[in-house]
């Protein structure tokens, strides 16, 4: 039972590489990228967990009292924030393609056929 | 090969990574039980050294500066891209399509200013209680993009114009630099937080320069947020407002 | 405070969010996308905040609220409309 959060996250990577493998649009493929992205926030977090635990803010709470790791809380809340710009990156990029070659679906760009 | 064919031989390959994850995250320790020394360090040390009341925050910022540098300079070059990808020459189409509703007007003003209040105030207070430049920087962007759901789309541009954006977001990404660099200047290592004094712990005024380059971090943040949102409307929206298509 | 018995509601949550990454990804339409990435984004600050990080849950509560759904309707409708 205690491993149960490691096993969710790693389900939620398996299952995102799938929707970006047998995708058929480039903005749902955009959207299965960020999937992927929220399994890593989800391991990170439950790997810092203390039972028991509470926030690690001081304010008004006695130093002592048993908190939660804040070390991999700050690297997730600033992958956050970037992650929205580099899918409006994705997203502009997917655009661009829809413009050159008329269809959003990955198997019909030229460049690409293998 | 087909798609068919490509997808056939890579459900094998999904299924033996998908087991090699799981065989490596059952070898962690149990969940709830943290072995890690730096949390335990860091929960005990930062209120004494460093007088902040949020540890998350005086991480981000003070212990770990030099990486929220680096994704500063994520932000500014994702934006960067956007804007180059997407940025036209032409600007001069007026688009005179408002919402007529009084209601979601009135609505519209009430919540763009009580958003942009809360936004400043998570700005504000971020080393001490939960808050901080990034998560107020995004809600301060989405309170000035209130403005143009429920008003017009040239109140929109007179609010986020180009002239006021751009240099905004440079100066957040410029100004993180700077205050390394004078850390440096002084003598210390670079981006050290030594230069004014740690403060009272629990006001505004703690966490010597943490506040300073939290403010840069913010208007970086919400003024790239701003201009992402504004080349995707330029672009996609006043062709269509203007032609009339649905 | 803190609470000492967390862990059905944390299973639950948990379990949640594993059901609605499956959901997200099985979703074709991606206008459809748009209003089940809300929901998963909404699932996810569940989730931190049941976690004790309530920096992580703000971050990722406006996140998902603000910023992607404009996004993605903006790119939704243009993709539509060639």
């Amino acid at each position: 039972m205690s491993v149960f959060p490691y096993v969710v996250a790693a389900w939620i990577c398996v299952v995102g590489i799938y929707g970006i493998v047998t995708s058929t649009n480039l903005i749902h493929l955009a959207l299965c990228l960020t999937v992927t992205q929220s399994s890593t926030y989800v391991l990170l977090l439950t790997i810092g967990y203390v039972n028991g635990g509470g926030p690690p803010i001081f304010k008004g709470v006695k130093l002592g009292t048993t908190a939660v790791d804040p070390v991999v809380q700050s690297l997730v809340l600033t992958d956050i924030v970037v992650s929205v710009t580099v899918l409006a990156l994705i997203l502009a990029l997917a655009l661009n393609v829809q413009k050159k070659v008329g269809s959003m679906d990955p198997d019909e760009i030229p460049e690409l056929r293998g | 090969m087909s798609r068919r064919a490509r997808i056939l031989v890579f459900l094998p390959a999904l299924a033996v990574f998908g087991a090699l994850l799981v065989w490596a995250v059952v070898g962690l320790p149990d969940f709830g039980h943290y072995v890690g020394p730096y949390g335990y360090l860091l929960n005990h040390v930062a209120l004494p050294e460093r007088h902040m009341t949020n540890v998350v925050t005086a991480v981000v910022f003070d212990y770990r500066g030099f990486d929220t540098m680096g994704e500063e300079f994520i932000l500014l070059g994702a934006v960067t891209g956007v804007a180059l990808l997407l940025r036209s020459q032409e600007r001069d189409e007026e688009v005179r399509e408002g919402v007529g509703s009084d209601t979601v007007r009135v609505v519209g003003i009430v919540l763009a200013g009580a958003a942009l209040l809360v936004g400043l105030w998570l700005i504000a207070f971020g080393f001490v209680t939960p808050g901080g430049g990034f998560q107020g920087g995004v809600i301060v962007a989405g309170a000035i993009f209130c403005v143009f759901l429920c008003a017009d789309f040239s109140a929109w541009r007179g609010v986020a114009s180009q002239t006021v954006l751009d240099p905004l977001e440079g100066l957040g990404a410029a100004g993180y630099v700077v205050i390394g660099l004078a850390a440096l200047i002084s003598g210390y290592p670079f981006l050290t937080n030594e230069l004014l004094g740690p403060g009272v712990p629990g006001t505004l005024h703690s966490g010597g320069t943490g506040p300073f380059i939290n403010w840069c971090v913010a208007f970086a943040v919400s003024a790239g947020v701003l201009i992402l949102f504004s080349e995707f409307l330029e672009e996609y929206i006043v062709p269509i407002a203007a032609g009339g298509g649905k | 405070m803190i609470v000492a018995t967390l862990v059905p509601l944390q299973a639950t949550i948990l379990a949640l969010v594993g059901i609605g990454a499956t959901v997200l990804i099985l979703t074709r339409d991606p206008l459809r996308m748009t209003i089940v990435s809300g929901v998963y984004g909404w699932l996810l600050t569940l989730l931190f905040f049941v976690l004790s990080a309530p920096d992580v849950a703000l971050s990722m509560l406006v996140v998902s609220c603000v910023g992607y759904p404009v996004i993605l309707l903006v790119a939704v409708t243009r993709s539509r409309n060639k």
